[in-house]
């Protein structure tokens, strides 16, 4: 395992980092506060092709590595959280074309994905289905060269912004979960309507909408990988999800501990700086330490898939430390800047809130120890 | 339409050390960048050849680790960069900065335009710019903060202390632009990619055919005698209190500085 970055991958993330302090850090607030779509940073990132960093270039993406493409996003995620959260939505459309489509697929709908001309987003989640993907209740049915779709999907990130939406749809509900199927489904298709938009707790500029589906008609050519094969679409999808959802976790922990940091240097307490005092230096010592810890989890597994090698469990484990490390930093750091910690006026207590949507979103922290107890069980056992 | 942007390499820092034996600035452990407003130059250059086509070219004149000061400007979106790079151009003042690059400017043939920041963050003069263009015998337009190109004549808004003023000039020309110009853009990752592969050209001043004379040292007049940081402003006074003492108190203040009279 190699996590030296290469001359390339160096230049590139010296070259995000400066756009991230530069163009996203200084504006973060006023991006959250806005509770709007975050268009111009997400213009940018197009301009400067962060949209399609591991899309191979033919496709029109920078034909870079999982590795980067997260150590990108913890950038992104450090500086704004909500354009770190839309980089990371989006690449759950871009993985499964990219994984599943046809070449034809590819060149329609990946390549503007890649481009950032489009944006993507991934639609599982309804309102009986979420943790069990097997429960999905959107009906595919066939009718000559199309299916026609009908449900609901809820909690959609990027949900209403995205052009391309990758949909798991159950063609065969007596198959339970071998019975669904994944369609590329484009905004404006006559019968795809938006619904409500989900007030959070934190994360107010991101979309999180209701796709509804009525008759809605989408050719076969739309459809990604096997019909009845959707449950692999979508937990591919998903063990990719989570390595973004990881890093992104990372980023939120990153930007606390440097928040942190400076403020018990400036903050005095007693006549001395609170950095001076064991109790805040502990703290600041176990907020590092998981930190690394979480970004050493969240390399390993991309590093993993970049090998080609399984990488399930370790995205999982990634995803459920780095997750649960966001929370405890976050509030660690606002407990640091104490009773300003909890005001508006400083990040930390945003992070804290922001913190909590790792825990949830793309599998719960109890579906992740349900993964990779499976794998663990059943590893061990011989 | 072909532009040539100049620019120079200097220390990342507005609190320049300068070493008080030799008066030359300290540059170890002091990141290196592209002079901000310089950057504004390449933009926009760049800008005008996204209207117009054509091709940007980057010159600078500097030791051999300006290069990464280039492959900056090719990561912006310039098309070619040359690094002129010789040790007898070392304690250049600006009036051989200003031959030097006119030498690479008439080496490289048909220009339409010379693009320059309006000074260095380092020597802060301001002349490299204005000299060029008498070097080569061509207008000049300082402290641009707007640039057309119509009908083969350059239309340049400049910025001065209370008024602007809008001039049209023939090109080729030499216009030095200011930081509100415009907004350098970042990067991309395509174009960072393609800047580390780059061939950046490197020219000697022998490639220039370059007079010895007035290169180097030799061709620079200028002597620094002393340099040495601004003292410290004081913090003035804060005069505090209700309104009617405040205002004595000033008057007084006033009238002991002597300064109230004529």
């Amino acid at each position: 395992m190699d996590f030296t970055f290469n001359e390339d991958q160096t230049a590139i993330l010296a070259a995000v980092k400066e756009f991230c302090d530069e163009e996203l850090a200084p504006k973060a607030k006023e991006t959250d506060e806005a509770e709007a779509w975050p268009a111009e940073n997400v213009r940018k990132m197009a301009e400067l092709d962060l949209m399609g960093v591991p899309v191979p270039e033919e496709y029109g993406g920078l034909g870079m590595d999982f590795l980067t493409w997260s150590a990108i996003g913890e950038e992104l995620s450090r500086a704004c959280s909500t354009t770190g959260a839309v980089y990371g939505a989006h690449a759950l459309a871009v993985v499964p074309i990219m994984q599943f489509g046809t070449d034809e697929q590819k060149r329609k709908h990946l390549v503007p994905l890649a481009k950032g001309e489009h944006i993507g987003a991934f639609g599982l989640t309804e309102p009986g289905a979420g943790s069990d993907a097997g429960a999905v209740s959107t009906k595919a049915v066939r009718d000559g060269d199309d299916y026609v779709l009908n449900g609901t999907k809820i909690f959609i990130s990027n949900g209403g912004e995205a052009q391309t939406y990758v949909i798991i749809t159950s063609t065969d509900p007596s198959r339970g979960a071998r019975g669904l199927t994944a369609f590329i489904v484009e905004k404006g298709t006559p019968g795809f309507q938006f619904g409500r938009n989900e007030k959070k707790m934190a994360f107010p500029s991101l979309p999180n909408r209701e796709l509804i589906f009525t008759d809605c008609r989408v050719p076969k050519a739309n459809m990604l990988g096997r019909e009845n094969g959707g449950f692999l679409v979508a937990m591919r999808t998903l063990a990719v999800g989570r390595i973004g959802m990881a890093t992104g976790a990372v980023g939120i922990a990153r930007a606390a501990l440097e928040a942190a940091v400076p403020y018990t240097h400036q903050r005095e307490q007693f006549g001395k700086p609170i950095s001076t005092f064991q109790a805040i230096q502990f703290m600041v010592a176990d907020m590092a330490t998981e930190v690394d810890c979480a970004r050493l989890l969240t390399w390993r597994a991309a590093w993993l898939k970049d090998q080609n090698k399984p990488f399930e469990k370790e995205a999982a484990m990634a995803k459920l430390f780095a997750s649960e490390v966001a929370m405890r930093t976050t509030t660690k750091a606002v407990q640091i800047f104490g009773g300003y910690g909890y005001t508006r006026e400083f990040p930390v207590e945003r992070y804290m809130r922001e913190a909590k949507l790792f825990e949830i979103v793309e599998g719960t922290s109890e579906i992740q120890r349900m993964v990779i107890a499976n794998h663990v069980l059943r590893e061990l056992n011989r | 339409m072909n532009t040539v942007v100049c620019i120079k390499q200097v220390p990342e820092t507005t609190e320049v050390r300068v070493d008080p034996k030799t008066n030359a600035l300290i540059r170890e452990g002091v990141k290196s960048i592209v002079n901000p407003v310089d950057e504004n130059a390449v933009e926009a250059a760049l800008q005008l050849r996204d209207q117009h086509g054509g091709k940007v070219t980057v010159i600078t004149m500097g030791p051999p680790q300006a290069e990464e000061a280039l492959r900056h400007t090719l990561a912006m979106g310039a098309d070619e960069a040359i690094l002129l790079s010789d040790p007898a151009s070392r304690g250049s003042d600006t009036l051989a900065t200003s031959y030097a690059l006119a030498q690479m400017v008439r080496k490289l043939g048909a220009v339409d335009l010379i693009l320059c920041g309006k000074q260095a963050i380092d020597g802060d003069t301001g002349q490299v710019g204005p000299g060029l263009a008498e070097r080569l015998g061509i207008p000049q337009v300082t402290f641009a903060i707007g640039l057309e190109v119509a009908d083969g004549k350059l239309r340049a808004r400049r910025v001065l202390d209370d008024f602007f003023e809008v001039l049209e000039v023939k090109m080729p020309a030499v216009v030095t632009v200011v930081k509100q110009i415009n907004e350098p853009r970042h990067p991309s990752m395509r174009n960072v990619l393609k800047a580390k592969r780059a061939e950046i050209a490197k020219w000697t001043l022998a490639d220039l055919e370059a007079d010895p004379k007035q290169s180097g040292f030799n061709g620079s007049p200028t002597e620094v005698i002393k340099v040495w940081p601004p003292e410290k402003r004081g913090g003035g006074r804060r005069l505090e209190g209700a309104a009617d003492e405040v205002v004595d108190e000033l008057a007084k203040a006033i009238k002991d500085m002597n300064i109230a009279a004529g």
